[in-house]
């Protein structure tokens, strides 16, 4: 049911972990099915240099976590605030439609982290 | 981590079992050569109908009923629905009230309710945390208009008997019918209508080794049940429609092979099983078994992990080349967590990371160690991925507070 692409990133996803003093986190959690998924993110110069994830969730969560990760790495805060949704699962070839709401959650982590980020940032 | 076998093992003998060779070899000149009608006169006919009767005594003999008593249906799921909704439905009833439980089947669950919807009183009994409905809940349950009292011998997830034989008592004592829903059971117990006071007893071929698609329903000679198929009259007119004879006689030579090996595979799978339960909390960290440690089926071992979701332990396990299976709310379409997980009294949360094992005839030592050698190395390498941990453990709904 998941991509061979879904499943590589599942079983070997990208950067895991914490970040010990990120410049922006997210914590989002889905309301339908329970899980919880954290995103932290170091920006320099206008740049995401580094972002770790940690996710309770399933199979297609911690993928998405993943890809997410993956695509704004290295990317301008504007570049990454453009990752939809669409984006991180088109990335994995796809996702079960009863697993589309994961792929939500991966993007909303990142927007999330974003926002703290430019909270501290204003302040 | 240790090197993954050449063969991939299967522990969801709760799911389905493989058809074995003698189960196949039986089945073969039904399918080809011996392909008649079993209501026809003619020497095809015949044969075909000897084989069906044959299968008859042989699905009696497991449940220690008579072949009269019983009927062949398309599965597990028809036998449930011809037990719930024949009884409700016939001319001497037609209304009434019924007594079931959390944590049956949903081809038990979506009968009542259907009939709820129909007009009929449904009483769905709470369990206690292992899983066991309370005699007392059911005394108290039981009024003077009910019609019948279902409750499934062994719980398809968490492996708990129910005392069937003091429901039923209880169920006759107040003129009540008595269903059991027995496909998980069978074949890894010993069954006997009699002793039991059952009344009616579903049965479904593929859950002990033979074909899918085939069932029985046992319905104590007098019952009154009307039937869901109405057509040409076979099955004693409960269930019309041309006998699915390689099917059936697939069942029959299965039900025939659990109940001659039963002391030796409920005894081998009973040691397999204890193994897991007692080595699984030992060598990894917060980890309970779900249900009953000894009261439960000799082929059940269900736990549970804090901190990780079971839909990630599945497809890990699958990865090792390890087939089992999980109640998580992520591998239902529902999204919901396993309501017979919910109805032990578990969190969202712990029902999410739960495991369930189901060993089979075929399964051995060697398997099973596989499977303790690398279940720990899974759930690490899950709890490394989760924000939560003993220090910091989710905080109640904290999945629906969404950006904090
Ligand atoms: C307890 C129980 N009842 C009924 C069924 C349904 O049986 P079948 O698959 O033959 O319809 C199952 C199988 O999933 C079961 O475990
Ligand atoms: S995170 Fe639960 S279904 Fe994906």
């Amino acid at each position: 049911m998941y991509s061979d692409k879904v499943m590589e990133h599942f079983a070997n996803p990208r950067n895991v972990g914490e970040i010990a003093d990120p410049d922006g986190i997210g914590k989002v959690g889905n309301p339908q099915c329970g899980d919880v998924m954290w995103m932290y993110i170091k920006v320099k110069d206008d740049i995401i240099t580094d972002i770790k994830f940690k996710t309770f969730g399933c199979g297609a969560a911690i993928a998405t976590s993943s890809m997410t990760t993956e695509l704004a790495k290295g990317k301008t805060i504007e570049e990454a605030k453009k990752i939809s949704r669409g984006d991180v699962a088109h990335a994995l070839d796809g996702l079960p439609p009863v697993k589309m709401h994961c792929s939500n959650l991966a993007a909303d982590a990142l927007r999330a982290a974003i926002k703290d980020y430019e909270a501290k940032k204003a302040k | 981590m240790p090197e993954r076998p050449s063969k991939r093992i299967y522990f969801d003998h709760g799911a389905t079992t493989r058809v074995i060779p003698e189960v196949v070899e039986a089945m073969a000149p039904y399918v080809s050569e011996k392909y008649g009608n079993a209501s026809s006169i003619h020497s095809f006919g015949r044969e075909a109908r000897t084989a069906v009767d044959d299968s008859r005594a042989r699905i009696a003999a497991l449940i220690g009923a008579g072949p009269s008593e019983i009927v062949f249906t398309s599965s597990g799921t028809e036998s449930d629905n011809l037990a719930i909704k024949g009884v409700a439905l016939h001319e001497s009833r037609g209304k009434g009230h019924l007594v079931t439980t959390e944590i049956e089947h949903s081809a038990v669950l979506e009968p009542c309710a259907y009939l709820k919807s129909r007009g009929f009183e449904v009483t769905r009994l709470p369990v206690s945390k292992e899983g066991f409905v309370d005699l007392g809940d059911v005394e108290a349950a039981i009024r003077d208009d009910t019609i019948l009292v279902s409750v499934m011998m062994a719980n398809s997830e968490i492996g708990t008997i129910q005392p069937v034989r003091e429901i039923g008592k209880m169920a006759h004592s107040r003129g009540a019918l008595f269903h059991t829903d027995a496909v998980q059971a069978a074949g890894k117990m010993t069954i006997d209508v009699d002793r039991d006071n059952i009344d009616l007893l579903s049965l479904s071929s593929h859950k002990f080794h033979g074909p899918k698609g085939v069932g029985a329903l046992y319905v104590r000679k007098g019952t009154k049940v009307e039937p869901l198929l109405h057509g040409g009259g076979h099955e004693g007119k409960l269930r019309s429609s041309t006998e699915n004879v390689p099917g059936i006689v697939g069942f029959g030579k299965a039900a025939e092979v659990a109940q001659r090996d039963m002391p030796e595979t409920a005894e081998r799978m009973r040691h397999l099983r204890d193994r897991i339960i007692k080595t699984v909390p030992e060598t990894i960290p917060d980890a309970y078994l779900n249900g009953h440690p000894t009261n439960r089926l000799v082929n059940n071992a269900h736990h549970r992990f804090d901190f990780i979701e079971g839909e990630g332990l599945v497809l890990l396990l699958d990865m090792s080349g390890i087939a089992a299976s999980t109640g998580s709310a992520c591998s239902t379409g529902s999204l919901e967590p396993s309501p017979v997980l919910l109805a032990l009294g578990l969190t969202h949360e712990q029902a999410h990371g739960s495991l369930r094992v189901t060993l089979g005839r075929e399964n051995n030592e060697e398997e099973v160690g596989y499977l303790l050698e690398v279940l720990p190395g899974i759930v690490s390498k899950l709890r490394e991925m989760s924000p939560f941990s003993k220090d910091r453990p989710k905080c109640g709904r904290e999945g629906g507070c969404s950006v904090q």
